[in-house]
């Protein structure tokens, strides 16, 4: 179909991204300077350490360029860290963390706890077909208040360490940006990639 | 959905926190205020102790778990993952660290060894285990033990590289002979390697070990972390070389740039200059104990 998905590769599990891409047959391009923006047509920002790769966005001039390039449209999909690096909130996170701010969620930075929290879990996610969606969630943020014009495509159920049940988004869709707290690079299934992809494709 | 699916401890869940460490510098840090520089150095995780290996070295003696109170301080203080270590064949002190929530326990050399038999069956945790090797065979018997990370052991605390590519070079020329071999020849392989055919046999199929491969040991400047990038490891550990030499903010900072930048000399070249005094090092004939040489 000739896309290129650029893959944020400061820090982080971008390669299982690029594998990802690979097997639903879309290419993709390591970004770890501004030149290897020039001609994508959307871009993952992968898990990993949302504090490290912002230090590395500003110290690599990537930062300005993203943000002006999500301003002018860009498809995003942003895993775990990348969905920290999106929102317009970040609760817990270090005073100077910077991210694009573009998302309107407000999200808890390892929300969920430590990694002895961390978990996987089956998730029904709107506008996939088929069986549930195997999440793995790693030291993963938790979504605390969505805005209006968020569209939550999925939710999890999670006993929390303060004792609360509650019901999390944790995929999250607005205009061309999409969100989810989890991996899916971590599994074989490729469908809210996919679904990402079908998002570029429907406004080509 | 229900809560009822959500499953904890599983592999997948152990092994992905190392995915989420990749191309990433983990720091040793033995107080609060250390780790609050690697934190804003851009680390992706500390490791919590109360000597680096250097001292170690120097004071000698019996080297074990670091205090409790001490890795709780440094929890308190970072919003990255806390590593903390055990002595080998040490369940007691995992055990210890598992109930403080650290989010990887190292089974180190590092530390004197408490079991010449056996190492921890970690299998038995919910929180994920990085373990030494100096060879492919070291590496998958680690494996089959349940580690969900390798590092290379390089020679920790020497500030000098020279093992911790032996040990790389070592282990990522094996993995492509397992490549290369015919199936046939892979029984041979496993025995030789005194490691599980079955974890011969994956790498065969995948071309790959089946977790992360990380470096350690001996490493002190950007240089050093790019070398061991381009041989083949994912991340790297640092320890002494940061808090011993002569600025560790700005050490530490150049050293995850350099992580992420390893292919590019252009920005190598930047961020090499000016770091003031490295660590001062070791010679790795001079090192009268051998670390690399625990465990089994």
């Amino acid at each position: 179909m000739g896309l290129i998905i650029g893959v944020l590769a400061l820090q982080g599990d971008f390669q299982e991204h690029a594998l990802t891409l690979s097997q639903i047959g879309v290419a993709s391009r390591e970004v770890r300077n501004p030149k290897d923006l020039i001609g994508i047509d959307g871009l993952i920002l992968p898990g990993g350490e949302s504090t490290t790769m912002s230090m590395l966005l500003e110290s690599s001039g990537l930062f300005p360029e993203i943000a002006s390039a999500l301003k002018d449209g860009l498809f995003v999909f942003g895993t775990c860290a990348g969905m920290i690096l999106l929102a317009r909130e970040v609760l817990d996170g270090r005073s100077d963390q910077g991210g694009f701010a573009l998302m309107d969620i407000s999200v808890r930075r390892n929300g969920f706890g430590r990694q002895i929290r961390s978990f996987e879990a089956d998730l029904l996610v709107k506008g996939i077909e088929g069986p549930p969606i195997r999440a793995v969630f790693i030291r993963a943020p938790v979504v605390e208040k969505v805005a209006k014009e968020i569209e939550i495509l999925a939710e999890v159920s999670y006993s929390f360490d303060d004792d609360s049940k509650r019901v999390v988004p944790v995929v999250c869709g607005q205009d061309r940006l999409l969100a989810c707290s989890f991996h899916p690079e971590l599994t074989s299934d490729t469908r809210l990639h996919q679904l990402f992809i079908s998002k570029i494709l429907s406004e080509k | 959905m229900d809560a009822q699916s959500n499953e904890f401890g599983t592999a997948r869940v152990k092994r992905g926190l190392a995915e989420m460490l990749r191309g990433g510098v983990i720091m040793d840090v033995v107080n609060a205020g250390q780790a609050k520089i690697a934190e804003d150095a851009g680390a992706v995780a500390v490791m919590a102790l109360e000597r680096v290996p250097a001292d170690i070295r120097r004071d000698g003696g019996v080297a074990r778990m670091s205090d409790p109170a001490l890795i709780e301080e440094i929890q308190a203080t970072v919003t990255i993952p806390v590593m903390a270590k055990a002595r080998i064949g040490h369940f007691g002190e995992a055990q210890i660290l598992q109930a403080l929530q650290v989010d990887y326990i190292d089974e180190s050399e590092v530390l004197t060894p408490a079991d010449e038999a056996f190492h921890i069956d970690k299998w038995s945790f919910d929180i994920p285990f990085v373990c030494g090797a100096t060879n492919l065979g070291e590496a998958l018997r680690r494996i089959s033990e349940g580690a969900c990370m390798i590092r290379s052991k390089g020679e920790a605390g020497t500030g000098n590289v020279v093992e911790a590519v032996r040990h790389l070079r070592s282990i990522t020329s094996e993995i492509k002979k397992i490549i290369l071999a015919d199936p046939a020849e892979l029984f041979g392989i496993a025995k030789n390697l005194q490691a599980p055919y079955e974890l011969v046999s994956e790498i065969h199929r995948t071309h790959h070990l089946p977790v992360p491969l990380f470096c350690a040991g001996g490493l002190a400047t950007p240089a050093d972390a790019a070398l061991v990038m381009q041989l083949g490891a994912e991340a790297v550990f640092v320890g002494s070389g940061i808090f011993k030499s002569g600025d560790p903010a700005k050490r530490a900072r150049a050293i995850v740039e350099a992580t992420t930048h390893y292919m590019d000399p252009t920005i190598l070249l930047k961020v090499s200059r000016n770091l003031g005094e490295p660590m001062v090092g070791i010679n790795a004939d001079e090192v009268d104990v051998k670390m690399a040489e625990r465990g089994w």
